[in-house]
């Protein structure tokens, strides 16, 4: 059973379609790549999946269960973690304040069973030096590194991560994909919109590529880079 | 259960994966204030025993404004919902016990508490539609629906309509309390009942502040702080976003309503212009919170006083006084915007009523006493 399964999953605002009949479905434990040109709706993809944005008609299953009517926060219970494109953290709240909030809240749980967790969190995201410091005080590798550390705070069992590699430079981006790698092994399943094709390609076992907001191909990585749609469409290529 | 967390040396350095990891809120200057401050509520529980009637009214000008102030600034500076229609349910609470103790006859002490309760019944349809709205919209809305309640009541004939009306003398002379007053300290009958709205707006007070100080600190605390920095982060982390702030502003509309109930028992005469007054129960209660500092519990008592201090040296200057508090708010907003308090704990780090979780590395030996509830 796939844990994450779109069906003709479809919305508009007004004359502009950000999604036309898109259907994919993502198994446990898998790692999907998706990527498309400056706005092809791959934001607004994360945003009908983590209910943010209704559906205007279509279905979103997860884990087995049709959650297209519930509210983010319900998704969120059920097991959705997403990072934001744009780091959105509690800028008055500390570093740990900020895992706190969703691990007791995302997670369900009491302040005090999730301190060890949240603390285990900062150290392998690299924030644990940070843990009292206000987030508004980061800097935008340590915001995108809180991002992620805050998804997998509310133990999920998808994670959703926004160009969490964008705007880092080469070592640090290898830092955050390293980790990204590790909350893989561990069986959680990915679903990974990114422009940086390299550290993409390092984990995402599949590549979706979107246009206009529809599906123009799906499959692995290698056969979506050949693709000649692709190249011509995403990489503005002359084919 | 205390531990100062500006001086405490790293307790151990044990590895990273694998050390225990403790929690502190509270530090040994907030113990001491704690304490201090309590004194300070018993002391002022003394002040009818010696202190003239004047003082003793306006001491309980301050503390109700104080009142109010905390529960907009939960309302503004944490929910994140910022309302100038607070009147409403001043004015609610004000009309409501007006209305037990003149039409119902009930005594003014009960008729105070059922006023909160009727104010909060009125938020929750003024929620539903107020919350439709978002930002400066819900600012207006909530102040269009407080005039609509103006109106309402100014057609109430029975509480003199738009004139209004006084209470009875007796309804306050025969209150709870009194009698035994009278007898045991030899008080007269209007000093007894200053005395009596007095306390009952210092226990007020304290249950305000002890109630906000505890949410704060609580699992519920750290939810509404995350809503108030980011509420589309929030509802996706899974805070219940809605569910809180309704919870806070019917929560807010109760105490204010109380409060309203507690002044116009001491005012002992009501009319919907003043108990539905903008300039009394928002204006200067936004400016309160604004002058001393949005979002932290000392901001307001900070603001409180510099607004009765203001108040007595410049109410005498009629409209003057008005624009030189506006100037004053709007120099704060552009160069303090955390206020005065936000200023002297910027420059100090002195917190009295800490709400941030300190984590530290070290074992756990104080078990769960150190750190807030969930």
């Amino acid at each position: 059973m796939p844990i994450l399964e779109l069906e003709t999953v479809s919305k508009s605002f007004g004359a502009l379609v950000v999604a036309e009949k898109i259907g994919f479905s993502v198994e446990p434990g898998e790692a999907l790549g998706v990527i498309g040109p400056n706005g092809a709706g791959k934001s607004t993809l994360f945003n009908l999946i983590n209910g943010n944005i209704g559906v205007a008609s279509g279905i979103v299953k997860f884990d087995g269960r049709d959650v297209t009517h519930l509210s983010p926060m319900q998704r969120c219970l059920a097991g959705m973690g997403r990072t934001f494109q744009i780091p959105q953290p509690f800028e008055r709240l500390t570093v740990y304040e900020n895992l706190l909030v969703s691990a007791a809240f995302g997670a369900a749980k009491s302040e005090h069973e999730v301190a060890d967790a949240c603390a285990n969190i900062l150290e392998e995201t690299g924030l644990i030096d940070r843990a009292n410091d206000p987030a508004g005080s980061l800097s935008l590798l340590q915001r995108k590194r809180l991002e992620l550390a805050r998804a997998l705070a509310t133990q999920p069992k998808l994670l959703l991560l926004d160009e969490i590699a964008g705007g880092l430079t080469e070592g640090e981006c290898n830092q955050l994909v390293a980790t990204i790698r590790r909350v893989h092994q561990k069986g959680i399943s990915i679903i990974w919109i990114e422009h940086v094709l390299h550290a993409l390609n390092s984990v995402a076992e599949r590549l979706l590529v979107l246009n206009f907001g529809r599906v123009i191909g799906i499959g692995q990585p290698a056969e979506i880079m050949a693709s000649r749609e692709v190249r011509e469409i995403y990489l503005g290529m002359e084919v | 259960m205390v531990a100062n967390r500006e001086a405490s040396p790293p307790t151990t350095a044990a590895g990273a994966s694998g050390s225990r990891w403790r929690v502190e809120t509270r530090t040994t200057l907030s113990t001491a204030f704690g304490i201090v401050a309590i004194a300070a509520m018993l002391l002022l529980a003394l002040t009818p025993f010696f202190a003239s009637r004047g003082v003793v009214q306006d001491l309980f000008f301050i503390l109700t404004m104080l009142v109010l102030a905390q529960n907009w600034n939960l309302l503004a500076g944490y929910a994140g919902l910022i309302s100038v229609g607070q009147q409403l349910f001043v004015g609610c609470g004000a009309y409501a016990l007006f209305s037990f103790v003149i039409l119902l006859g009930l005594d003014p002490l009960l008729a105070v508490l059922l006023s909160g309760v009727f104010a909060a019944l009125v938020s929750v349809p003024t929620a539903f539609f107020a919350f439709r709205l978002h930002g400066p919209y819900f600012a207006i809305g909530t102040w269009v629906i407080a005039e609509v309640g103006r109106l309402l009541f100014a057609q109430w004939k029975a509480l003199g309509g738009g004139t209004g009306t006084s209470l009875p003398r007796d309804a306050t002379r025969d209150m709870i309390g009194i009698g035994f007053l009278k007898e045991t300290l030899g008080l007269k009958s209007a000093a007894a009942v200053d005395a009596l709205t007095f306390w009952v707006a210092l226990i007020l007070l304290a249950a305000t502040m002890g109630t906000m100080y505890r949410l704060l600190r609580s699992r519920n605390g750290l939810g509404l702080a995350a809503v108030r920095d980011n509420e589309v982060a929030a509802r996706a982390l899974g805070v219940d976003a809605m569910r809180m702030k309704a919870t806070v502003y019917v929560v807010t509309a109760f105490l204010t309503g109380i409060t309203g109930a507690l002044t116009y028992l001491q005012k002992a005469r009501i009319s919907p212009e003043a108990a539905f007054s903008l300039t009394d129960w928002t204006a200067y209660i936004i400016f309160i919170v604004v002058i001393g500092g949005i979002g932290t519990i000392e901001g307001p008592i900070v603001g409180v006083i510099v607004f009765f201090l203001m108040q007595n040296a410049l109410s005498s200057y009629g409209s003057w006084y008005l624009l030189l508090m506006g100037a004053l708010a709007i120099v704060t907003m552009l160069f303090a915007p955390r206020g005065l308090w936000g200023l002297a704990s910027d420059r100090t780090g002195i917190e009295l009523f800490p709400v941030r979780r300190i984590l530290k590395r070290g074992p756990n030996h104080q078990g769960t006493k150190g750190g807030p509830h969930g």
